[in-house]
């Protein structure tokens, strides 16, 4: 049923690691699959649950929340704040009978363009498997808005 | 969506050459803005070659003023590189510059995805969710803070010593913090430097004098930053003053105290391990500041309670045994971060036996050993103390360029052999080998440098040394150390017996420069050098406003280029003191007190003690001049009371929608 699903994913980024790995990926030209879409915070710790929450409900098939690594982030310690967040919020995802899995946490420095690519089309590969996430009625409803994304390069 | 009046929006698509246009269809994504974001506000879509030129910034400007435009998305580069150009422009055009996004096609798209159909339709969602989202953003005034005159320098090597007095020539202050009882850094221990042969104390002594007696530096040496909050402009510093143990008002520098004591310590740290120094030393005669510094762990007074030599003959009373570590709270406006390097550990390549064979040597210790001020008075011998070597290798590379250490190139010691080579040659008139992997001798009067070398006969071989060993095989390699080396330009493995061995060690970063890093909030590349905010464009400065580079600290580089960051970090200061006020972004949090219901969850999220309670009121607040607007505490609120410009909900979900291409028009409405 996953023959030619394309995973909608939105990732989360912070400023000042994430975000800049993200830049040195396109800098140094690595190549990883086109399916996430990126959303700047300042940091992770603004990540709000209800922003993972409205992107799922509203489309997307999965979920990416990076920043710096524990002990590197630019306000100390708002990461960790983050890591208590996600990990609640996967107990509510299960609660909602939604794969925790569909949300995931990645640390990426600002030097890691390397790794933000890998990472990346990792998470994809996983949401690929899991199949389309369809919650509630909202992908059905939304109205049609462009052409479908074509597979071929997708694994660039 | 609501009612709401529509916003105008502009949506401006760059090329930026094939850069972006090569991968992204440009013209069809401008086209597919101006029709499927109309109901959005977009009144005008245009792509244009280079929109960060003149032209294009005028053709933002004129629309504008002329289409009456409200809000603004650039669709080009990553908003790190742009984003205050294109906001510039706004202002420019009478349009605040906090109502234009900044859509990344380029970093996030067309140079990371290679189908063109599948990155243009992702270029769609990009630009779909910063027009979404710039419809929420407010506009916002900069936020304008003053600018502390005085600076902070980490680390008194000739990076740290030219940016200090730059400053200070320029009439302002500066704190100099040096961890060692000296300033001088690395090139202090040297005899020579290439290409010109200076005697580096010669050159470098002049700049610490100058340094340890300007009226306007403030030297604080055996010292440590301990603590450091607040933001450019206004940082906080602690620093400890560890205890010399010597009254420094009282201390004339006589050096007696180092004459009468008697406990001899091996000087790992500016020796190189090849020489000894007191338990009360200055680690060389020029040392700045004059002031010895009581090593505690080796003193025998400390160890076995009595002795106190020191106290016994200093003329003027100047040792406290009594004299405890000091705290000194600095507030300072900028800080510049010149902390140098650490050597390879040679050790590490057990191959080329260097702490098992006795005569293998490190560069640094070569340095030592080549000085007149040096352990052997500049005598080049062997570990024995005397015997001149009648030949020497001197080995590129040492854990530079290997994948098994640092797969980076070392810079410095490629040059650095070839004055050994010299110096070995001029003074013991030694056969000298130099082993490479490739000679490389950029910049001025170093290609020069390496012909005069070759000129005095040292011998090169291309290849890496794969072995240096005692065990000899044949009569003339007997007592010898041997070199084992494939010299790949004439495709043969070699044995060359030598004297002595030389290690060209490379530079790799301060094993703790992470850890300075992240109290000075600036992070490290993946090799652990500090991370410099453009790598071409902006070398000195960091992400972090306030706190710049130089020196070896940002990665390896030679005297000249290390002096050349400490002018440059010190140019970036005065521009910031000079200007006496900075501009912060306006990224805050705020809590709307109707809304609090003094729950008090977020009181203790903040990391900087913005949040505080209002018992009277009971609600809580925060400090703007505190807040640093990582924006956690306004994702935690339970009654939604807090908010935060620049990210606020309404922007972020908006984008969300955006990205997933909900509230768009049906294609075929
Ligand atoms: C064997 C050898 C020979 C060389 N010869 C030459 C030559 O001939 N010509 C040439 O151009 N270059 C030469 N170089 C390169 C030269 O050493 C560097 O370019 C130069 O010393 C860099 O200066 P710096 O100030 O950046 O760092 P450093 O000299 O390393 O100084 C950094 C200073 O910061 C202090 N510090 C570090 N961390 C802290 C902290 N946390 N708090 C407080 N203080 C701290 C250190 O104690 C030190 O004093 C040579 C290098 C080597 C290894
Ligand atoms: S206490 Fe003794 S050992 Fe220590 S410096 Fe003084 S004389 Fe030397
Ligand atoms: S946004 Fe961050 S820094 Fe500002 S008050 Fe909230 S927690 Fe503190
Ligand atoms: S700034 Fe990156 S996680 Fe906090």
């Amino acid at each position: 049923m996953t023959e030619n699903f394309e995973p909608t994913i939105i990732g989360f980024t912070c400023n000042w690691c994430s975000y800049r790995a993200a830049d040195l990926a396109g800098t140094a030209r690595m190549k990883y699959a086109p399916n996430v879409r990126l959303i700047r915070l300042m940091c992770s710790g603004r990540l709000d649950p209800t922003f993972v929450l409205r992107a799922l409900s509203s489309g997307a098939d999965g979920v990416m929340i990076t920043g710096c690594h524990p002990g590197e982030c630019h306000y100390i310690e708002q990461n960790y704040k983050a890591l208590r967040r996600y990990l609640l919020l996967k107990r509510v995802l299960k609660g909602l009978g939604i794969e925790p899995e569909r949300v995931k946490l990645i640390w990426a420095s600002a030097a890691e363009g390397a790794k933000f690519a890998s990472e990346t089309t990792a998470f994809v590969e996983e949401i690929r498997k899991l199949g389309p996430l369809n919650w509630g009625k909202a992908r059905d409803q939304l109205p049609v808005i462009s052409e479908p994304i074509q597979r071929e390069e997708v694994a660039a | 969506m609501s009612e709401k009046k529509l916003e105008r929006v502009g949506v401006y698509v760059c090329h930026c050459g094939t850069n972006i246009a090569g991968t992204v269809d440009v013209v069809s994504l401008a086209k597919w803005a101006e029709e499927k974001l109309k109901h959005l506000g977009v009144v005008v879509a245009r792509e244009y070659k280079f929109m960060c030129s003149s032209l294009g910034q005028e053709l933002i400007e004129k629309d504008i003023k002329e289409l009456g435009l409200t809000r603004v998305v650039v669709a080009a580069c990553s908003p790190h590189l742009h984003e205050k150009t294109f906001r510039t422009a706004a202002k420019n055009a009478g349009l605040n510059p906090y109502l234009v996004e900044l859509a990344s096609i380029r970093e996030q798209v067309s140079w990371v995805h290679t189908d063109k159909a599948v990155a243009t339709e992702k270029a769609k969602a990009v630009v779909a969710g910063a027009v979404s989202r710039v419809i929420e953003n407010k506009a916002l005034e900069e936020i304008k803070v003053p600018i502390n005159p005085n600076t902070l320098i980490v680390g008194g090597g000739i990076a740290g010593i030219q940016a200090a007095l730059e400053i200070a020539n320029a009439g302002f202050h500066v704190y100099l913090v040096e961890r060692e009882p000296s300033i001088g850094g690395h090139m202090a221990q040297f005899d020579k430097t290439f290409p010109t042969l200076d005697c580096a104390a010669c050159i470098l002594t002049p700049r610490m004098v100058e340094a340890g007696t300007h009226p306007n530096i403030t030297l604080l040496t055996w010292s440590e930053v301990v603590n450091v909050s607040g933001y450019v402009g206004s940082f906080h510093v602690t620093v400890k003053k560890k205890a010399r143990f010597v009254n420094e008002e009282l201390c004339t520098g006589c050096a007696i105290c180092q004459e009468k004591c008697p406990k001899k310590v091996i000087d790992d740290v500016f020796e190189a391990g090849l020489g000894y120094r007191k338990a009360i030393y200055t680690p060389f005669a020029q040392a700045v500041p004059k002031f010895p510094v009581l090593d505690k762990e080796n003193c025998t007074y400390f160890i076995k309670g009595t002795c106190k030599a020191c106290e016994k003959f200093c003329p003027t009373q100047a040792i406290d045994f009594n004299q405890q570590d000091q705290y000194v709270d600095l507030d300072v406006g900028n800080i510049i971060l010149a902390t140098g390097y650490d050597l390879f550990d040679a050790r590490r390549v057990s191959n080329y036996g260097y702490g098992r064979l006795p005569n293998v040597f490190t560069n640094l210790e070569f340095e030592r050993l080549s000085n007149a001020a040096g352990p052997t008075s500049g005598n080049i011998v062997l570990r024995d103390g005397k015997t001149t070597p009648k030949s020497v290798g001197i080995i590129h590379c040492v854990g530079s360029r290997d994948k098994n250490f640092n797969n980076y190139c070392s810079v410095i010691c490629c040059m650095q052999g070839l004055k050994f080579a010299h110096l070995v040659h001029e003074r013991t008139g030694a056969t000298v080998y130099n082993f490479y992997i490739d000679m490389r001798t950029a910049y001025k009067a170093y290609d020069e440098f390496y012909q005069r070398v070759l000129e005095e006969g040292t011998l090169f071989v291309r290849g890496k040394v794969a072995e240096v060993t005692d065990a000899a095989r044949y009569e003339h390699e007997k007592g010898k150390l041997i070199i084992q080396v494939e010299d790949t330009l004439i495709g043969k493995q070699r044995r060359i017996p030598v004297d002595m061995v030389i290690l060209s060690s490379g530079l790799q970063p301060r094993h703790d420069a992470k850890a300075v890093g992240k109290q000075f909030g600036i992070s490290c590349s993946t090799d652990g050098w500090f991370t410099e905010k453009h790598p071409k464009l902006d070398p000195v400065a960091t992400m972090t406003e306030g706190i710049y580079i130089a020196g070896c600290a940002q990665g390896p580089k030679d005297i000249p280029s290390s002096v050349a960051q400490g002018a440059a970090a010190s140019a970036r200061v005065l521009d910031k003191i000079l200007q006496k006020e900075v501009a912060l972004e306006p990224i805050k949090a705020s809590i709307d007190h109707d809304k609090c219901s003094g729950c008090r969850i977020c009181n203790g999220l903040c990391p900087f003690n913005a949040i505080a309670f209002i018992e009277d009121d009971q609600v809580s607040d925060i400090n703007p001049a505190l807040c640093q607007g990582c924006g956690t505490c306004v994702a935690a609120c339970p009654a939604g009371a807090i908010s935060g410009t620049g990210f606020s909900d309404e922007q972020i979900m908006a984008q969300i929608d955006g990205l997933l291409f909900r509230n768009l028009l049906p294609v075929e409405a």
